[in-house]
């Protein structure tokens, strides 16, 4: 088998805790699916047959229940941890270290988009690389988040990924938090490297191609728990360390000073240099192929960690975890679906004015002149006569009454409006009710 | 004996004469025996003649030749299936063992006796030959190739890589890679009319664009191989074989057999669609396509009884032996003998990166010979940058000219050392385009041309001329952007341009002085008489 899929599904949504107070991130529905069966989907469409899931007690039951994810022809591995157990994907992988018997794809639940996978496995398998992920460049969010007064300053620090002339390898990674007074870069890169690109506008998809001596090297060192935050930073800084690329003679001196200095055993790091065999060596010398010129090195400098990375410039590339994210992926969720945008169970009226896209969930009712533009309905809707539904989400099982104007709002399962409310940007929770006559402003109301 | 049986003139002649009979004469050599065999069975069917009858049936059976070898042929056809696998053969042993002394017995029995040991024999001999048509025929028409293929109508088959333009020929490998379950690569922009034969592909469409992931159809080793082909991590003659023998390394790592099938017959047909998957990435070299044969040689000849586990320990080890004595030690033997033809003073002249003329190079350095190096380099690969690298990492002193300038460098050398992809059953050298008007520049200068290869990369094709066979690279990679303008960005767009980016060319021998390969230094004359004695070898 050449690669395994695992799903990372436990997170909390921590970034849109209005969202995820009834409803776990991965089951929020995007375009009336649950977030997680995008991801899924795109999965079965390459040509997945399994996935490991890794998720939490909570959404496993609802994954039962949900006939969404009845569609899903693969077969899933459910595997449940502790939600208040704060684990972090790097520890989810290791709990899950038994069932890795090749490389992994590891793929983030909350991760919309149509890029060819391809691209990004493509990369991992000819240049042999540890570490192969998936970037994008960052769209900005111009719709105004419901709930949120005035212009929220995105307090996420920059990401600055570097990387080499041919826009494949990548050199350095680093989070601004991580950085204290400035952006350093080893001599060393520098002197393979001179020519790096240093992009910050960029959206880490989460999707990672990782080699199984990377899984067997997490289960040693226990100290690392984030995927994101320390095994990738780590496996970057990797590629250019003096123990990776010195003569294994050498480094049996170095043993005993490095265990102390870093608390984790030199063997297991050596795990993760690919195990270059002698044919394999015989043939890269013989190949009269460089992947870089102008200095004496032979290709990839003699490294045997190699990390790479494919940044996509067009398509679709989202992950739904901010509130913005999450309605402008409802917003585009129309255009990656394959299905008719009116569910056939949907009962509309013929009065009712629907624009193209808007998607009308199973078993909703759709009463008469009502105008819903640019929304999402969920499953079991209702809408009653003369509501104006714009640049909305509505989920499941929501009551709107006669005369609504509900305008750039997210409400949440199961809530009521009553007659005559007016919302502009507002966020309705789980079963609220919105009393009659209501008008409210950039309101989140639970 | 056979006299009594085959009394035409025909074979009385070629026999005499020792000449080889046409078609027609055959055709009609074989109805005339059928008939007399007919003749013979209502009349003496009870005489000694069965003995003469089983023979003669056991020939039609396994060579339609009539021709005029079939006395010394006759024991060849039993020899001929020893080899194949001992099922068969013990069906066989039998056979030829109760014929021998058949003839002898004749007289002794009653003819119910010898209709009944009649019977017995052609039940036995029905019997092996099933087993024997899978197995030992392709061996017995491998090794008696003459006298059969004449046979037949003669109709040379083109190989398929070069009738592009053929709508069936594209047909029927649409097919087959349809059964195959690989898909199939589509060519890629305007091809000149010259080349038209010619598949054309592009670098940003791999194959693997339609292949699902995970690859299960075909084996992830294998995968990774036809992605490096196609994007040319590993690329020159050498580099590709020993890649390929890796990856079908483990390729039998991995695999089992699967209930009622035997190794020998199912492993053959496991890296069938393998190496249709690594054509369509990148058309097979010489040196890859004599490595299958010999591993497809070795898996076949693999005894049934042998167990699985011994089976692949066998063959990745004839793996490595492989490697080490067709590419390892005739490099080390190829460099001494080269390394007598570089004097102290030397200027040498070397094209591309040849990982041969490489190691030549660097070995004569260290056996401390004082000589420098003109290293000529071409567009688009520029792979001469490599061999630049490489040579002066060493120390050794190096001049790098584009092969435009050769005519103004050449006055300065004292030898070209080239290396070859491939060298032709004619002589012809088939290396990298640039060759021939580098040997053709030389030989007008009088400057001696030496070509390295080892003897693996020896092939029976024939070819005097570099369009009938030859590889198309991506025309995109002759595109330059200069000054941030490309010039020729939408080439495609322009009717009557088409951008033609060949790989190989074909090099006269008239033009190649030696050619120093692993059995010696030999002229370009030479090399059907080491294909010759390899073929015989094997």
């Amino acid at each position: 088998m050449e690669l395994q899929a695992v799903l990372m599904a436990a997170g909390g949504g921590s970034r849109m805790p209005d969202l995820t107070y009834n409803t776990p991130k991965p089951m929020l529905p995007v375009g009336n699916k649950p977030l997680m069966w995008h991801p899924l989907n795109l999965l079965e469409r390459v040509g997945f047959e399994e996935v490991i899931v890794i998720t939490t007690k909570e959404v496993q039951k609802m994954m039962s229940t949900d006939p969404k994810m009845k569609d899903v022809k693969m077969k899933l591995d459910v595997v449940c941890i502790q939600e208040d157990g704060d684990m972090g994907t790097a520890d989810a992988l290791r709990h899950i270290q038994q069932k890795i018997k090749t490389d992994v794809l590891v793929v983030s639940c909350d991760l919309i988009t149509d890029v060819a996978l391809h691209e990004v496995v493509d990369l991992f398998r000819a240049h042999n690389a540890t570490l192969a992920m998936l970037m994008s460049k960052a769209h900005d969010f111009t719709e105004t988040v419901p709930g949120q007064k005035g212009k929220k300053k995105t307090g996420e620090q920059r990401d600055f990924v570097g990387v080499d002339q041919s826009g494949k390898r990548l050199l350095f990674m680093a989070n601004e938090a991580d950085l204290e007074d400035g952006l350093s870069i080893r001599k060393s890169i520098m002197r393979k490297h001179p020519r790096m690109h240093i992009k910050t506008g960029l959206v880490d998809a989460h999707l990672y191609c990782l080699k199984k001596a990377v899984v067997d090297f997490l289960a040693d060192n226990k100290s690392i728990s984030s995927i994101r935050g320390e095994l990738l930073p780590y496996l970057v800084r990797k590629q250019f360390s003096k123990t990776t690329n010195c003569p294994k003679s050498k480094d049996d001196a170095d043993d005993q000073t490095q265990k102390t200095a870093d608390g984790s055993t030199n063997s297991t790091e050596l795990l993760i240099c690919s195990r270059d065999e002698p044919l394999l060596q015989l043939a890269q010398e013989r190949s009269c192929w460089n992947d870089h010129r102008g200095d004496m090195s032979e290709a990839y400098h003699g490294g045997k960690l190699r990390c790479y990375v494919h940044i996509m410039d067009q398509g679709l590339c989202y992950r739904v975890n901010t509130l913005a994210a999450y309605i402008e992926a409802n917003r585009l969720a129309s255009k990656l679906l394959e299905e008719p945008a009116v569910h056939p169970s949907a009962v509309i009226s013929e009065r009712c004015q629907m624009g193209p896209d808007s998607i009308i969930g199973a078993q909703c009712q759709v009463a008469d002149k009502t105008s819903i533009k640019r929304s999402t309905i969920g499953n079991s809707t209702t809408v009653k006569e003369k509501v104006k539904v714009t640049n909305s989400i509505i989920m499941h099982g929501v009551t709107i009454e006669e005369g609504c104007n509900i305008h750039g709002c997210v409400i949440c399962s199961n809530a009521v409006i009553g007659r005559g409310a007016d919302l502009k940007y507002c966020l309705v929770g789980n079963g609220q009710q919105i009393e009659a006559e209501g008008k409210h402003r950039l309101v989140s109301r639970f | 004996t056979r006299d009594g049986l085959c009394n035409t003139d025909d074979i009385e002649r070629s026999k005499t004469e020792g000449k080889e009979l046409t078609k027609e004469e055959k055709q009609r050599l074989r109805k005339e025996k059928k008939q007399q065999k007919k003749n013979k069975e209502k009349n003496d069917e009870k005489t000694s003649h069965e003995g003469e009858k089983k023979k003669n049936k056991k020939k039609k059976e396994e060579q339609p030749a009539g021709s005029a070898s079939q006395p010394p042929a006759q024991p060849s056809p039993k020899a001929v299936p020893a080899p194949a696998p001992p099922p068969p053969a013990a069906a066989a042993v039998p056979v030829p063992a109760s014929e021998a002394p058949a003839p002898a017995d004749k007289p002794a029995k009653s003819k119910a006796d010898l209709k009944a040991e009649r019977r017995a024999r052609q039940e036995a001999e029905r019997a092996s030959k099933g087993k024997k048509g899978d197995v030992g025929q392709p061996a017995p028409t491998g090794k008696l190739k003459a006298p059969p293929s004449e046979l037949q109508p003669v109709v040379k088959r083109l190989p398929e890589h070069v009738q592009v333009d053929n709508p069936e020929v594209v047909k029927k490998l649409a097919k087959k890679l349809e059964r195959q379950q690989i898909p199939l690569r589509s060519d890629y922009g305007y091809k000149v009319s010259l080349f038209s034969h010619l598949h054309q592909y592009s670098r940003k469409a791999p194959l693997t664009q339609q292949l699902g992931i995970p690859s299960t159809v075909i084996h992830p080793a294998i995968v990774r191989l036809g992605l490096q082909y196609s994007q040319g991590i590993v690329a020159g003659s050498n580099a590709r074989s020993v890649a390929l023998l890796h990856a079908f390394q483990q390729v039998i790592r991995d695999y089992t057999t699967p209930p009622n099938e035997e190794l020998s017959r199912d492993l053959v047909n496991k890296l069938k669609p393998y190496i249709s998957f690594l054509n369509q990435c990148r058309p097979l070299s010489a040196s890859m396509g004599n490595a299958i044969k010999y591993i497809k040689k070795e898996i076949s000849n693999i005894p049934s009884q042998c167990k699985e586990e011994e089976a692949k320990i066998k063959l990745l080890n004839c793996i490595e032996r492989y490697i080490n004595e067709k590419i390892v030690l005739a490099a080390k033997a190829i460099a001494k003998y080269s390394i007598e033809k570089i004097s102290d003073g030397d200027v040498i002249l070397v094209y591309g990166c040849s990982s041969l003329v490489n190691h030549i190079l660097c070995e004569a350095f260290e056996k401390k010979r004082k000589f420098r190096v003109i290293v000529v380099d071409s567009r688009p690969r520029l792979e001469g940058r490599e061999a630049l690298r490489r040579l002066v990492q060493k120390g050794i002193s190096c001049t790098y000219v584009l092969i435009s300038a050769v005519s103004y460098i050449l006055p300065e050398v004292s030898k070209v050392f080239l290396g070859a992809h491939a060298l032709l059953a004619n002589g012809y050298v088939m290396s990298r385009v640039g060759t021939s008007q580098i040997a053709l520049v030389a030989k007008a200068f009088n400057v001696p041309v030496l070509v390295c290869c080892e003897t693996y990369k020896f092939c029976e094709r024939v070819q005097t001329d570099s369009f009938v066979s030859n590889e198309l690279d991506d025309p995109d990679d002759l595109i330059v952007t200069r000054k941030g303008k490309t010039q020729l960005e939408h080439w495609q767009k322009v009717p009557s341009l088409g951008l033609l980016n060949l790989v190989y060319d074909v090099t006269p021998p008239d033009f190649v002085d030696l050619v120093i390969t692993d059995l010696g230094m030999i002229p370009c004359t030479s090399v059907p008489v080491v294909l010759r004695v390899k073929n015989v070898d094997q």
